[in-house]
């Protein structure tokens, strides 16, 4: 603990801050540089430690950045949680305002109706593996395999609001059912 | 089907709007986001949603966070933005550290273990089911379909990067759709 508290959340600033602008794609591929920093560069914690604090946020509601105020609060306290939250999530913010003025302002060129046509796929795709590579995860036994159909029959097939989904995850995984 | 009537948030709408999305989002909210956005509160058309998501997705941080930046800047300029990205990680922060306090004492118990294993295990589906429902929008346009498929196996099933793969795929897709459409 040679560190003094300014300089530690400079740094949790500075870290978090670039990650914030090199997070193509979502916040997961930032992972491996967030372990690298947090616990090789930092001795902030162990790998051990980053492991839970990831696993407990993805658990938690709300989007899959969430680790990083976590592992801001861990670090140095209350002000740790609210340097790294603003660090995170303020450039890529400001990136994304700008980016969409520019996107609005040439809505009548026509090179911009091809270029929207041709992001949707790519969407879809990203959306699509998104959802191979989480099932892939999760669905390791039958009961997961099932839990996971009926979700996906049921909002199909009704407008049904997918918490009522979450929740009947929840349940039937809580009675170890299968499991 | 007929487009319904759209509405038109205020700053304290989106600010709330994304207050409970944050709040219900377990297991990745972009689903949940679809769902409050298109179908429950009417924001935007499911084409106008599509549009801001592909959008978000080529740019820096979490799709949902620039979805949140990007609707909120749509209705309401720069203070609609801060609202609903403010709104949108007010209560997860809250409850992730938290959680972080509690969790030690109950890591252990095999009814909560099991809970959330069946608790991703429906997350999965909410996923896959906002894939297939995104999906709609190439119906007829079998040159998307395969843009889509081949990014599907080059991320999932290959498991290649993925600022190289945009890199290649968005370029060679814009140019499928220019062709197709001139």
């Amino acid at each position: 603990m040679s560190e003094t508290l300014v300089e530690t959340l400079a740094a949790l600033a500075l870290i978090f801050a670039q990650l914030s602008l090199i997070a193509f794609g979502g916040g997961n591929t930032t992972l491996p540089e967030m372990h690298r920093q947090v616990v090789d560069v930092h001795h902030w914690m162990t790998g051990a430690d980053f492991a839970a604090l990831y696993a407990l946020a993805q658990a938690a509601p709300g989007p899959n950045m969430m680790v990083v105020p976590l592992i801001g609060w861990q670090v140095a306290g209350f002000a740790g949680m609210l340097v790294s939250t603003v660090a995170i999530f303020g450039p890529s913010s400001i990136v994304t305002v700008i980016a969409l003025r520019l996107w609005r302002r040439s809505k009548d060129k026509p090179w911009r109706a091809a270029v929207q046509a041709g992001l949707v796929p790519i969407s879809v795709g990203l959306v699509a593996a998104s959802a191979v590579i989480i099932a892939r995860a999760v669905d390791r036994d039958w009961i997961f395999v099932a839990i996971t159909a009926l979700s996906v029959a049921v909002l199909l097939r009704f407008k049904v609001h997918p918490l009522w989904m979450l929740a009947m995850g929840a349940a039937v995984g809580w009675t170890g059912f299968g499991q | 089907m007929a487009e319904m009537e759209r509405e038109t948030p205020t700053i304290g709408g989106l600010f709330k709007g994304f207050l409970l999305l944050g709040l219900t989002g377990f297991g990745g909210v972009l689903p949940l986001a679809r769902h409050m956005v298109v179908e429950k509160r009417r924001w935007l058309t499911a084409a106008e949603f599509n549009e801001l998501l592909s959008l978000c997705q080529f740019l820096p941080g979490g799709n949902i966070i620039n979805l949140s930046v990007a609707i909120g800047l749509h209705f309401r300029g720069v203070p609609g933005a801060a609202a609903a990205i403010m709104g949108l990680i007010a209560a997860p922060t809250a409850i992730v550290v938290a959680l972080g306090v509690v969790y030690a004492r109950f890591s252990h118990d095999p009814h909560v273990v099991h809970m959330f294993a069946g608790l991703a295990a429906a997350a999965a589906g909410l996923l896959i089911s906002m894939a297939l429902k995104l999906a709609t929008a190439l119906r007829r346009r079998p040159f998307g379909i395969a843009v889509a498929l081949a990014i599907l196996a080059a991320i999932a099933g290959f498991h290649l990067p993925l600022v190289p793969t945009m890199l290649i795929a968005a370029p060679v897709s814009i140019f499928l759709m220019m062709r197709v459409r001139a």
